[in-house]
């Protein structure tokens, strides 16, 4: 028997493929949105009231509410570009093995941009 | 048809074509409610509530509650037969979502015509 043969017992060496990091994301995002249903809800109801109007801008002046808001749009930003992808998967669009890696890649870079967006425009 | 309602029998391609046409339907009306706020910087009561008001945007909102209610459904069916091996915590997790799906619905309904 060689007892020189290779090992690879380093965990750290061995992780997910970029698309699996993007596909369990837009899953783990998906399930977070789900939950925020009643939330959106509730936003929308009250809105929809004069009273309740006024009182969600003077809410939405205070830096921690938005930042609260800024922090919820970032798993439906990110569910959004993620599921973009996942259509132009299922018409052949970037299903290669390279292709799903670039895309992977594009799908964090736009998410981070339309983030940081909606940052600059919520401040 | 408890077996259907709590989707022992999901049809795979029935509910990956839901699942495909409910997320383009609300990625185009969240993109479009987003450009419209985007539109309006300072946006009045009066705007908001006129927005709502018109019969179109309340029949465009409702189909997107129903298509959000259709495309959460699958997805977290989808991750509950991932996940949850125990058959009666798994249907009673399903009941309970397709419960709070349920009434999300009704409440959208409720707040739209309210309007």
């Amino acid at each position: 028997m060689n007892r020189a043969r290779p090992k690879n017992l380093n965990l750290f060496t061995i992780h997910f493929p970029l698309p699996a990091i993007v596909s369990i994301l837009h899953r783990i995002s998906g399930a977070f949105l789900f939950l925020c249903i009643p939330f959106a809800l509730w936003l929308l109801a009250f809105s929809l009231t004069e009273t309740g109007f006024d009182n969600l801008q003077q809410i939405f002046a205070h830096g921690l509410a938005r930042l609260i808001l800024w922090l919820l749009l970032i798993p439906f930003i990110f569910h959004l570009v993620a599921g973009i992808r996942h259509l132009l998967s299922d018409i052949h669009i970037g299903d290669s093995l390279k292709m799903g890696r670039a895309m992977a890649c594009l799908t964090f870079i736009i998410s981070a941009i339309l983030v940081v967006l909606a940052g600059v425009w919520l401040w | 048809m408890v077996k259907t309602v709590l989707s022992v029998s999901h049809q795979g391609l029935r509910d990956w074509i839901i699942q495909r046409a409910s997320a383009i339907f609300m990625a185009v009306y969240s993109i479009a409610l987003l450009a419209y706020i985007l539109c309006h910087p300072g946006l009045s009561f009066a705007e908001w509530h006129g927005l709502f008001a018109q019969q179109w945007v309340k029949v465009l909102s409702l189909l997107f509650i129903l298509g959000l209610l259709f495309h959460a459904w699958i997805g977290i069916w989808t991750i509950f037969t991932d996940y949850v091996k125990c058959f009666v915590l798994r249907t009673v997790l399903n009941f309970l979502v397709l419960l709070m799906l349920f009434a999300c619905f009704f409440w959208g309904v409720l707040i739209l015509w309210s309007v």
